[in-house]
């Protein structure tokens, strides 16, 4: 995922907002579900790499594009690729 | 056959060049290939040939298009006259039922919008849809408001966009899904906002159509129509002369 801020942004906060989209639009069952856990974050580049379930990704993009401020900045999350390996997710954003 | 996706709805100050210029640099980036931007029903020539050279500049195809708030039914009909072969696609904001009414059956108007969030100045009902699917006009949904609003008021959005849109589909009114972004932050990836149109019940390929196929047809075929050598639908003057 590829995130636009208009300040710097820390992980604890980008994770929080994504929790708190997904809580927002699918509630706690549906975020449950989801088995959403980080593998990378970098502040610098704005990148980040999460991992969900297969099958509620496209909720999980949902609630991502949903997305319009990340701890009271302005900012947008726009979802980059998607790969069942973290192998594959190389080879897609490098290409 | 890959899809070509548009954005009718960029809403940028039309004051400001600049602005104009970053929203249109970000829809490129984010995968868009055709945009249009409401223009004052005074905008000259030269004005939408300036935004057009803007929008190539980004390798985005520029839409002309006005967005009319008439008072009444007769002024609808005056602004359509002044503005049909002018612009490349006529939108009416419907603020009253005697106004949605009258545009949905006017085969000169191309989309219809309901720019109220509150459900009682919404009239895109079952009668508007009927009326709507006998002529030309398709329904336009923006995501901003899915955007920005929270909790109960985003709620009973969702909820009458969910009631509008199963009408539409219902009487095969074409659903046009736009970003109504007044900047870049508030623009979202084609399948993005794609996905965002699911909440209101859209299925996967027809929020997709909604955001790619929906408007580019209705730009081309008004693109057609707007030709000189354009007679008829299916129908072009080839040669023009006394020996034909």
């Amino acid at each position: 995922m590829q995130f636009e801020a208009t300040d710097t942004v820390e992980e604890r906060e980008f994770m929080d907002t994504v929790w708190g989209a997904i809580y927002k639009l699918y509630g706690e069952h549906g975020a449950s579900l989801t088995s959403l856990a980080p593998i990378s974050f970098d502040g610098v580049s704005k990148r980040a790499v999460l991992r969900a379930n297969l099958t509620v990704v496209d909720n999980v993009r949902t609630a991502v594009a949903s997305i319009t401020s990340i701890s009271g900045k302005a900012s947008a999350v726009h979802v980059v690729a998607v790969s069942g390996t973290i192998k594959g997710l190389r080879e897609k954003t490098s290409a | 056959m890959k899809r070509t996706f548009a954005d009718l709805h960029l809403r940028p100050n039309s004051t400001d060049p600049a602005q104009m210029a970053k929203l249109a640099r970000k829809a490129s980036e984010l995968g868009y290939k055709m945009v249009a931007t409401p223009l004052p029903p005074t905008a000259s020539a030269e004005e939408i040939r300036k935004l057009k050279a803007i929008c190539s500049e980004v390798g985005l195809d520029f839409v002309s298009r006005a967005d009319i708030r008439p008072r009444n039914q007769n002024d609808l009909l005056t602004l359509l006259r002044k503005l049909r072969r002018r612009f490349e696609v006529l939108c009416v904001l419907c603020e009253t039922k005697e106004i949605a009414r009258q545009a949905a059956k006017d085969h000169r108007v191309d989309l219809l919008c309901f720019p109220s969030l509150d459900y009682r100045k919404r009239f895109f009902d079952r009668a508007e849809a009927e009326l709507a699917s006998g002529g030309a006009a398709a329904f336009e949904v923006d995501i901003k408001p899915i955007l920005v609003l929270e909790g109960p008021t985003r709620v009973r959005f969702m909820s009458t966009l969910r009631r509008e849109v199963s009408v539409a589909l219902e009487f095969r009114v074409p659903i046009i899904v736009s970003s109504g972004a007044i900047e870049t932050l508030l623009l979202r990836k084609p399948r993005e906002t794609a996905l965002l149109a699911s909440l209101f019940g859209l299925t996967g390929s027809e929020a997709l159509d909604a955001v790619s196929t929906n408007p580019t047809d209705l730009v081309q075929r008004n693109r057609e129509k707007l030709r000189p050598d354009f007679v008829a639908p299916g129908i072009r003057l080839i040669k023009k002369g006394e020996d034909c």
